[in-house]
């Protein structure tokens, strides 16, 4: 049955099983595990992390396609629904219509610039997805009356997904059953029915050409692919995949604002987790969504116990300030693309292939 | 002779200021192994290439089975029945040696719905594919991949095969299990053959043109070159007994 859920490409490697095993359960059970709004919000966050960096790597790790635009479709995700629900109200009939807006204006935005751009080699690809996505991102910030500029805009959820909503009075594992845990899991479930999906996407026939697009289009082509045409589907279902990791991301902020759905820092994060995770692998989605964003959130503080445990010494002190976290995370990053140039899953699944020939 | 199945007129190539194919007239027959051989840059691989679309043509016409494909598209010219081996062999290194087969076999939405007697006819002149199936063909050594690349040609009945330089690389054991595989191949496809090693191909050879300067010099039967040392060393500046 497991196997038939992961379309039967299972991870390959035991220490990467468990190491899946881990995240999933930390985030199955993470309401429950770890209370507090904080560590609930970064286990939403990485939920959501994992969707848009799978969709990604459908894009990088496995079509070979470099694109910047991936979290203007994200943005539109966010910004359908949040104005959806900013000006009809809080209701599921504007979730629909938002979500299904989004989905559309992305379908249409992904295919023309698929259609038009995928054509010419891939780094004039990535500069005219570079291009249209800050022209988007500067068309978000100045159409303030409708998106709110800079400041975004806040809105009100339905009813059922509103923090001070009690499904019950009776608490569960010493936990009140209100709107936010059951808007956390319904992230965790759309974002592990997408990841499921893209999981049989790329194990599907359609995966296997676009792999072999990525490693030899020229070869796919003779093989008779039209390879423009599955670049354009690839690059059109990473954009709705992303434009739902958006929906699933205004949901849980109940906010939309440029700088958390548009900002070029929220793709040098996808890139980032895509390279530690691993390419064209989507497990390693999983893996670098975790790590980064516990990294990102928990890094300061770890900082912060390790500059007090140093006071002795005030050199160690100073290094370890958590000021210097950003630099820290340079230093994580250099290293994990040091010690696992194909990622964490790409080197896990080759050691693990290495030993089963020996 | 039997009925013409590639008939290239007059084919004139350019690759950016080069100009390769200066006039390319050739004739593959149906049935059987038409051998191009030639020295090196003298337009060999550029015909199949040009045959298969990835270049196409500034001049003259391309036909197969009747049609003209000058200017088609590289996937109809695959879809209507031409499977190209490049020299560099392409196989797709992450995929399993099923997958690379699968991807060939276009006729099948399935991996598992693969013609299970054509497999075992290809396991038959390649066996190592059925022991390494499930592996990625990027861990295969240079011969196996060779043999993934000719199968993933053959997974399927083709009208015509293009093959760069099959034995380029490989160890001469591999070329003798190479021999009979073409040897078999050749009973039921048409083979467009690109080869240096005139050993190999004077044993295989049907007919035979070869190339000098961007065009065919020479064409007629493979065993007229193999008998007349003469011949050989005026087109190809060797004879066979060096290279045997």
């Amino acid at each position: 049955m497991i196997r038939n859920l992961l379309s039967g490409d299972l991870p390959r490697s035991r220490l990467l099983s468990a190491m899946l095993l881990v995240v999933f359960c930390g985030l199955a059970l993470a309401p429950f595990l770890v209370p507090g709004a904080r560590s609930l919000n970064v286990a939403a966050t990485i939920c959501v992390f994992v969707v848009l960096v799978a969709s990604y790597d459908l894009l990088l790790g496995y079509t070979g396609i470099v694109s910047f635009a991936h979290t203007m479709f994200y943005g539109i995700g966010a910004y359908g629904v949040g104005l959806a629900l900013h000006g009809m109200g809080p209701s599921w009939w504007a979730i629909f219509v938002g979500t299904a807006g989004a989905l559309s204006l992305s379908l249409v935005l992904a295919l023309v610039i698929g259609l038009f751009s995928l054509r010419v080699r891939a780094i004039f690809y990535a500069m005219i997805t570079l291009a249209v996505a800050s022209a988007f991102a500067v068309l978000a910030s100045q159409l303030s009356d409708l998106t709110g500029g800079e400041d975004g805009r806040t809105f009100k959820v339905p009813e059922i997904l509103q923090p001070g909503f009690r499904l019950f009075d009776a608490e569960i594992l010493g936990r009140a059953i209100d709107g936010k845990l059951i808007t956390y899991y319904l992230v965790f479930c759309s974002a592990l029915a997408l990841f499921l999906f893209m999981l049989r996407i790329v194990n599907s026939p359609f995966g296997r050409v676009l792999q072999a697009i990525r490693e030899n289009d020229f070869r796919a082509e003779a093989l008779g692919y039209r390879t423009v045409i599955y670049r354009t589907l690839a690059n059109c279902l990473g954009a709705l995949i992303a434009t739902l990791a958006g929906v699933l991301m205004a949901l849980w902020l109940r906010y939309v604002g440029p700088k958390t759905m548009l900002s070029f820092e929220v793709m040098t994060d996808i890139l980032l987790i895509v390279v530690i995770g691993g390419m064209g692998t989507i497990y390693g989605a999983v893996i670098g969504s975790a790590l980064f964003i516990l990294a990102q959130n928990y890094l300061q503080l770890l900082m912060a116990q390790a500059s007090a445990a140093m006071s002795g010494a005030p050199l160690l002190a100073n290094l370890f300030h958590p000021d210097r976290w950003l630099l820290w995370l340079g230093v994580l990053f250099v290293l994990s693309v040091y010690f696992f140039p194909t990622g964490i899953v790409g080197r896990l699944r080759t050691r693990a292939l290495l030993r089963r020939l020996r | 002779m039997s009925e013409p199945l590639l008939e290239l007129d007059g084919v004139h190539t350019h690759i950016g200021q080069y100009h390769i194919l200066q006039g390319v007239d050739l004739v593959v027959p149906k049935g059987g192994i038409t051998v191009l051989l030639g020295r090196n840059g003298a337009g060999k691989t550029t015909t199949l290439r040009t045959v298969m679309g990835l270049w196409h043509a500034s001049r003259g016409t391309v036909r197969f089975a009747g049609g003209d494909i000058t200017q088609s598209p590289t996937p109809d010219i695959a879809t209507a029945g031409i499977a190209y081996v490049p020299e560099s062999m392409g196989i797709f290194s992450d995929l399993t040696v099923r997958e690379n087969l699968f991807l060939a076999a276009r006729s099948v939405k399935n991996a598992d719905r693969m013609d299970e007697a054509r497999l075992e006819w290809i396991f038959g002149f390649f066996g190592a594919l059925k022991k390494f199936w499930n592996q990625p063909a990027g861990t295969l050594s240079g011969g196996q991949k060779q043999m993934v690349a000719i199968a993933r040609a053959i997974v399927e009945p083709r009208k015509l095969l293009l093959i760069d330089e099959p034995t380029k690389g490989l160890a001469p054991a591999i070329i003798q299990g190479m021999i009979a595989a073409f040897r078999e191949l050749k009973q039921s496809e048409t083979i467009l053959l690109v080869e240096q090693n005139f050993s190999f191909v004077s044993a295989l050879g049907d007919s035979v043109a070869v190339m000098d300067g961007g065009r065919i010099v020479h064409s007629g039967a493979m065993a007229e070159l193999a008998d007349d040392r003469d011949l050989q060393h005026k087109l190809l500046g060797l004879s066979l007994d060096n290279h045997q």
